[in-house]
């Protein structure tokens, strides 16, 4: 399955008060892949998340997934938000169960599916539990495991770790790139953290703030078999540190953001 | 330290009311006021005998808490459907927010008169005053509700391939109850107060008809009898709701 996003411009507005908040995005991701698009605040990046989750409409160009139009949102692509999307009345399992539900599959495949992912994310033990009763990266464990149970063609995951703590944040991307390996999902990922998204696509672009524009793409060849370790690397860091130098000087505002990181 | 009974959260409480009785009961012991003004507690228990032999006060309950049910219920059975179409929908939201905003602040016992010219002396007006009096409050406690769920539950439920019914059904409704049973829970205190001013101005029977009949032949204890019970029942709805919203609703406590 194929995602396309070709030639969006969104524009907010109309008249002399449209602001245009994304400009000519193009690229595209194959079964399998997982790409990130990495940019400072401002440069669109939610708003294309949106877009390619059919919860906004593109001002013009066309977004396809394996040749169909996105025209609204559905369970082909899951979506996974930065925070607060679980259902605090339901318990982790019911709010894994809840796409399966609606989308109204079978109640015997329905129990095995929840357990299955709820399994693969390690959170078996805490399946009664309600989502106030886990810590924030289990709560982003389950929103990724429901995601993951209602079986899109591709996941987005929109800031996934942005709420988390440093240290919680690196395990949970370890966790999502050994769960990238294991199920060979297809990902879209939006992030601002550079590092995130080095360690966790295949292929990086970078966007412009104000409009976001696509400004440059990196295919990430790195030995990824320690994640831990990999973060450390001379070549690593350079590549990183080379990059951060490109998104700093389109933004100046970012150059205040890295001298405080 | 031996403080640990004075941190149960209805010891104070408790306190304070008893501190009131017995500070009536020494202002009517001392011989300082005059019964008629102020009757002593005794005097207001045996009021509350004599009502009880003779079958009035539960008649009179009765009729009251009839009337709020059937008022109270007929409005909080409008208000929901209606409060999550003015939360959901922009169109039924700009036509009827002025609307029932203009309503809100007349002043529900202002509708009397109208009620008994179009409806008489009978249960009907009584009844309607109630639903009048708490169906607006009711209405945009309940829309706003609904516009405080947050977007990612709405939008989740769509992204996971939720249909617009489904996500009225388990998700807004769900995620609002809290705030629906705390809206009734408020609201109540309302329909409770307006079935007595109902009853005051005409009735056969009922709490306020006691009392205002009581004022007739000057019975304080048959008054103050009645302001204790109307107070008495309107705590043990609000209990009422406390405890269902706590069973029903405990992740958001």
């Amino acid at each position: 399955m194929h995602l396309h996003v070709d030639k969006v411009s969104k524009r907010f507005g109309v008249g002399s008060r449209a602001k245009l908040v994304l400009e000519n995005l193009q690229f595209s991701v194959d079964t399998g892949e997982f790409v990130a698009l990495v940019g400072s605040s401002g440069s669109g990046k939610s708003t294309l998340m949106r877009l390619v989750a059919g919860l906004d409409q593109p001002s013009t160009g066309v977004i396809t997934l394996g040749g169909q139009p996105v025209r609204s949102p559905g369970s082909d692509r899951g979506m996974v938000f930065q925070k607060y999307s679980l259902y605090p009345w339901l318990s982790a399992a019911q709010n894994v169960a809840f796409g399966m539900e609606l989308q109204g599959r079978p109640r015997q495949e329905v129990r095995e599916r929840t357990a299955y992912f709820l399994e693969v994310v390690g959170l078996a033990d805490a399946a009664r539990r309600l989502p106030r009763e886990l810590s924030g990266g289990m709560q982003q464990r389950v929103a990724i495991a429901r995601a993951l149970a209602a079986e899109p063609q591709v996941l987005l995951l929109d800031e996934p770790f942005g709420a988390l703590d440093l240290q919680i944040r690196e395990s949970m991307q370890e966790f999502l790139h050994g769960l990238w390996r294991r199920t060979g999902l297809t990902a879209l990922l939006i992030t601002h953290d550079l590092e995130e998204a080095l360690l966790l696509a295949g292929r990086v672009h970078m966007l412009a703030p104000r409009p976001g524009r696509i400004v440059r793409t990196v295919e990430v060849n790195l030995d990824r078999s320690n994640l831990r370790q990999l973060r450390m690397t001379p070549g690593f860091l350079a590549l990183r540190e080379e990059l951060a130098d490109g998104l700093r000087s389109l933004d100046p505002g970012l150059e205040a953001l890295a001298r405080a990181a | 330290m031996g403080r640990s009974w004075l941190s149960h959260p209805w010891v104070l409480g408790l306190t304070g009311v008893a501190a009131v009785v017995l500070l009536w009961s020494a202002l009517t012991a001392s011989g300082a006021v005059n019964p008629l003004f102020l009757p002593s507690p005794a005097a207001v228990w045996q009021a509350g005998q004599r009502q009880a032999q003779q079958g009035l006060l539960l008649g009179d309950i009765t009729a009251s808490l009839g009337r709020v049910a059937a008022g109270f219920g007929l409005s909080a059975a409008v208000a929901l459907p209606l409060g999550i179409a003015m939360g959901t929908n922009r169109v039924v939201c700009r036509l009827l927010e002025p609307l029932l905003g203009l309503i809100r602040y007349m002043p529900a016992p202002a509708f009397i008169p109208l009620l008994i010219i179009y409806f008489g002396l009978g249960e009907l007006p009584k009844v309607l005053l109630i639903f009048i009096g708490t169906l607006f409050f009711n209405t945009l406690m309940i829309m706003d509700a609904v516009k405080f769920v947050p977007h990612e539950l709405i939008e989740t439920a769509l992204t996971l391939g939720g249909r617009q019914g489904q996500v009225l059904i388990r998700v807004i409704t769900p995620c609002i109850a809290p705030q629906v049973l705390d809206a009734y829970r408020i609201n109540m205190a309302a329909a409770w107060n307006l079935v007595i001013v109902a009853e005051l101005v005409a009735a056969t029977e009922g709490l306020g008809k006691r009392i205002s009949m009581a004022q007739r032949f000057l019975r304080t204890d048959d008054i103050f009898l009645g302001l204790i019970v109307i107070g008495l029942i309107g705590l043990a709805i609000d209990l009422s709701f406390r405890l269902l919203m706590r069973r029903s609703c405990a992740w958001a406590n």
